[in-house]
């Protein structure tokens, strides 16, 4: 079995998998219950300054569902924590004295003063938790005061703010950035400019869930108004991939340690992130959706797909795919591939041929010889892949490599040999040379 | 043999009011709102879907059911009024098997089509409890008038699209309600709680329709009448005939017809008032002896039999209804030919049977083993026939292999009369295919009326 032990900024943690700050994690017994049920580690749910936020007393949270009721996308308005602070800092201390081998991080925001910082710093560091995770994500409620990701959106701030804290603490520290922002490299290379240990992310994005047709008002609706939330959950997934990867390929962050999250649902997802360069992964839309069991699984299947391809330990799965991830211009623009229809698979949906006749390039038959049959047609398949996308029978059309010969639908003969948009006679910036 | 026989054991009421209760409810429960939108997302809403080539009256079904997956069953049950205004029945008496669910490109996946019946049915029933009326709104009046012979599937399919065009149409129907077979020959558990009359009722709601009950062509209406006092003449009155055994001791008491015993039983006020035998073989191999030896045993007899005299593959009913007889505790005996009916004072005791076999040029022969089965009740279900002599005198109407010649327009020989479902040529005998007839028909009368 491999070894999914996990030393991240010198957390030591069973395996990579940690809940991340959110409700599962706001007290003692939800913890407890988490640690008991497999987690590798918690971040626990943001504290801030005492007297104690307030939540609304109407629903917190609204989903998206797929037809037979699968959460697909997942919303909150729910703030930081709501319970004192002494309470919370009793509980971590004797959760982390119970549960000495777990990861127990615990997520802060409070205003952006520096004494503010130094004061809770002290208090979170005489319980020993390992490290902390700075909230400038939460994008509703406390971005309204001035804090979370009104944080997160200002470089400046997340540096000012990083660099305070790692000046007042001996406990490693991680900013937890908001995908709110346009550029998600700017965010990074400003925590790390501050000294940030490593980075989490993403957290939710602005949202509203759906509008309830009939109050005429969002939802979830608090007395007939609603307020935008935060959105996570497998439908966010492809938006945090895409930051991970941002900056595990910036040449400025390079080697800065990344905490993924957004979406992770199964043990693919995991190995996903990690492949991106995710050094630990953290849930939280998949355990508020099926308990904390589910970390049975995420354990298992990373573990057993990591024996079938020989990972022996999780350094060797983290950024692996990183080197891979480039720029449009980089692509090799001699690469040709053509959709391929296994006609022993194919259930005759047709729903190819309408894809591509509709909205694409006319390239799938409907008809052959008078029957229904679905084919490509080379001389006008651009190898776009929505075919591939929208076909129901996995498998059933794939994509083939054209490495020799002549293209039908060019005419053109296929070059062999790599080039780019960098080098291309319709670019009018081309360079002579192919960038790699 | 006939030393053993006692009294024939016919009985009403063998049952106790809940098993009735519960064995003619519903063969197949309604989805819930949640199965419903789950079964929808099974449909890949397929390019020119052989579903909708499949079905008879060309349903647009990917259609309908993503819009029971999209929460608007009411536009959903508008597509498939607008081309089957039964479409609440067809629902549940289509043979999908070997329709649009058996074109079901899943089948091919999975082997588990799209559940099309009963996603149609959910949203023709959501339609039907939220609104009494059609969707739709009479054409100004045109002041034509067509005369439809026979309320079955056909003629309310007919009278209903002509109505829509602002014709003036009279029904005539023979028998005291409209519905046809839908009212008198289904299985009662696939039709439950009166829906035959409450979709005639839907269907009548177009407007402009005059109903008639209670007569019937030949003996209270002459052809020659109607196409006289009518500008167009749709006949649509099913087949009204039923094929003999041929056998001796067919006219013993207990040798019953099974479409006039299934008629009866939709007619009940009462079910445990029906006599029902111990011991019933039924003689036949299509849907009507499937249903009579379904009902019957539901209604409690002990031991039912279908016996036919070629193999089960030939059977007309369908595997799947076949099916249902045999999870219903029906016996299936193939192969066996009726040749006598033996009686004691008077009534059936026992069928006696001849093995058969096909010969090497696929006809059946005797082999002269026989095969007796006691019986309570023997049920006929060997087919029905078209009477013609109602047609009467006059200029006399084609017929093709004892039905009525239509063309593909549904017109007779004669001018000015059209036909359609069951009483004519070349027809499937299925109510799915006698709506298309009745909505053909319409459309050239409407055309000839028009022009």
């Amino acid at each position: 079995m491999a070894d999914l032990r996990t030393n991240f900024l010198g957390i030591k943690s069973p395996n990579p998998f940690w809940l991340a700050s959110a409700p599962p994690t706001d007290k003692e017994y939800n913890v407890v219950r988490a640690f008991k049920a497999g987690w590798g580690g918690v971040v626990w749910k943001t504290l801030g300054e005492d007297p104690a936020v307030v939540n609304v007393n109407g629903p917190r949270y609204g989903a998206i569902h797929g037809p037979d009721r699968s959460l697909l996308g997942f919303n909150n308005i729910e703030l930081i924590t709501d319970r004192p602070l002494e309470v919370n800092l009793r509980e971590i201390k004797q959760v982390k004295r119970d549960w000495p081998d777990r990861a127990l991080v615990v997520s802060l925001m409070v205003p952006c003063e520096e004494q503010n910082w130094i004061d809770i710093l002290r208090r979170v560091e005489e319980t020993e938790a390992d490290g902390v995770e700075l909230n400038f994500g939460c994008p509703h409620g406390m971005s309204e005061r001035g804090m979370g990701s009104a944080v997160g959106q200002v470089p400046e701030y997340i540096e000012m703010v990083t660099r305070w804290c790692k000046q007042h603490t001996r406990m490693p520290v991680i900013v937890k950035l908001t995908p709110n922002i346009t550029d998600i490299r700017n965010p990074a290379r400003a925590a790390h400019a501050g000294g940030a240990d490593a980075v989490s992310l993403i957290n939710t994005i602005n949202s509203i869930v759906s509008v309830d047709l009939d109050q005429m008002a969002p939802y979830p609706t608090i007395d007939g108004q609603g307020a935008h939330g935060g959105y996570c959950g497998p439908a966010v997934k492809p938006i945090a991939l895409n930051m991970v990867a941002e900056i595990a390929r910036d040449p400025q962050t390079q080697g800065l340690p990344i905490s993924g999250i957004g979406g992770v649902t199964t043990w693919r997802d995991a190995a996903e992130f990690m492949a991106l360069g995710a050094g630990t992964v953290q849930v939280c839309t998949a355990a508020m959706t099926y308990g904390f069991r589910i970390v049975e699984d995420l354990i298992d299947g990373l573990s057993d797909w990591m024996d079938e391809k020989g990972y022996t330990s999780v350094d060797e799965v983290v950024g692996r795919a990183v080197p891979k991830v480039t720029d449009w211009q980089r692509l090799n623009l001699n690469y040709v591939v053509k959709a391929r229809i296994d006609q022993d698979a194919c259930i005759k949906c047709g729903r190819c041929h309408i894809a591509c006749e509709d909205t694409s390039h006319q390239a799938i038959t409907a008809m052959k010889d008078g029957l229904r049959h679905f084919e490509v047609i080379d001389e006008e398949c651009v190898g776009c892949n929505l075919c591939v996308s929208v076909c129901p029978v996995e498998d059933c059309i794939t994509m083939e490599h054209i490495a020799e010969g002549t293209d039908p639908r060019t005419g053109k003969p296929i070059d062999p040999n790599y080039a780019n948009w960098t080098t291309h006679p319709n670019n009018p910036n081309r360079v002579p040379e192919a960038a790699e | 043999m006939a030393d053993a026989l006692v009294t024939p054991d016919i009985r009403a009421g063998r049952l106790t009011a809940d098993d009735y209760l519960e064995n003619f409810e519903d063969l197949h429960p309604p989805l819930g709102v949640h199965e419903a939108r789950v079964e929808a997302d099974r449909c890949y809403f397929c390019y020119d879907a052989p579903c909708t080539i499949a079905c008879p009256t060309s349903i647009d079904i990917p259609k309908f059911i993503r819009q029971i997956a999209t929460g608007n069953p009411l536009g959903s049950a508008k597509t498939i009024f607008e081309q089957n205004i039964l479409g609440g029945m067809c629902a549940r008496v289509c043979p999908t098997e070997t329709l649009c669910e058996e074109a079901c490109v899943r089948n091919l996946a999975e082997d588990r089509p799209v559940s099309i019946g009963l996603l149609q049915r959910h949203a023709t029933d959501t339609f039907l409890a939220r609104n009494a009326s059609l969707p739709y709104e009479r054409a100004a009046p045109t002041g034509k008038r067509v005369v439809v012979v026979g309320g079955g599937p056909a003629g309310l399919s007919c009278a209903h699209a002509l109505a829509r065009e602002g014709h003036d149409v009279t029904i005539f129907e023979a028998r005291p309600k409209l519905g046809g077979l839908n009212e008198y020959g289904i299985a009662a558990y696939k039709t439950t709680h009166d829906f035959a009359q409450a979709e005639v009722d839907f269907v009548l709601s177009i407007g402009g329709i005059t109903v008639k009950c209670d007569t019937a062509l030949g003996r209270d209406i002459t052809l020659e009448g109607l196409r006289r006092d009518f500008d167009a003449v749709f006949l649509g009155m099913g087949l009204g005939g039923v094929n003999a055994l041929r056998t001796e001791g067919e006219d013993l008491a207990g040798v019953i017809d099974a479409v006039a015993y299934i008629a009866e039983l939709r007619q009940a006020q009462d079910l445990s008032a029906l006599p029902v035998g111990r011991k019933v073989v039924v003689i036949g191999g299509g849907m009507t002896a499937i249903d009579i030896a379904v009902q019957i045993k539901r209604l409690g007899a002990e031991e039912v039999t279908i016996a036919y005299r070629r193999d089960r593959e030939a059977m007309k009913a369908s595997a799947y209804e076949q099916e249902i007889a045999l999870t219903n505790g029906v016996v299936i005996r193939e192969c066996l030919a009726p040749r006598r009916l033996i009686g004691e004072g008077g009534h059936v005791r026992a069928i006696e049977l001849e093995r058969m076999l096909p010969d090497s040029a696929g006809r059946l022969t005797g082999t002269g083993e026989s095969v007796t089965l006691e019986a309570d009740q023997v049920f006929k279900a060997i087919g029905q026939t078209f009477v013609p002599d109602a047609l009467g005198g006059g200029e006399a109407l084609e017929l093709d292999g004892g039905r009525i010649g239509v063309d593909a327009d549904r017109r007779t020989s004669l001018t000015g009369v059209w036909a359609g479902g069951d009483c004519v040529a070349g027809g499937e005998d299925l109510t799915v295919a006698s709506v298309e007839d009745g909505k053909i028909a319409a459309a050239s009368i409407h055309a000839a009326l028009s022009a």
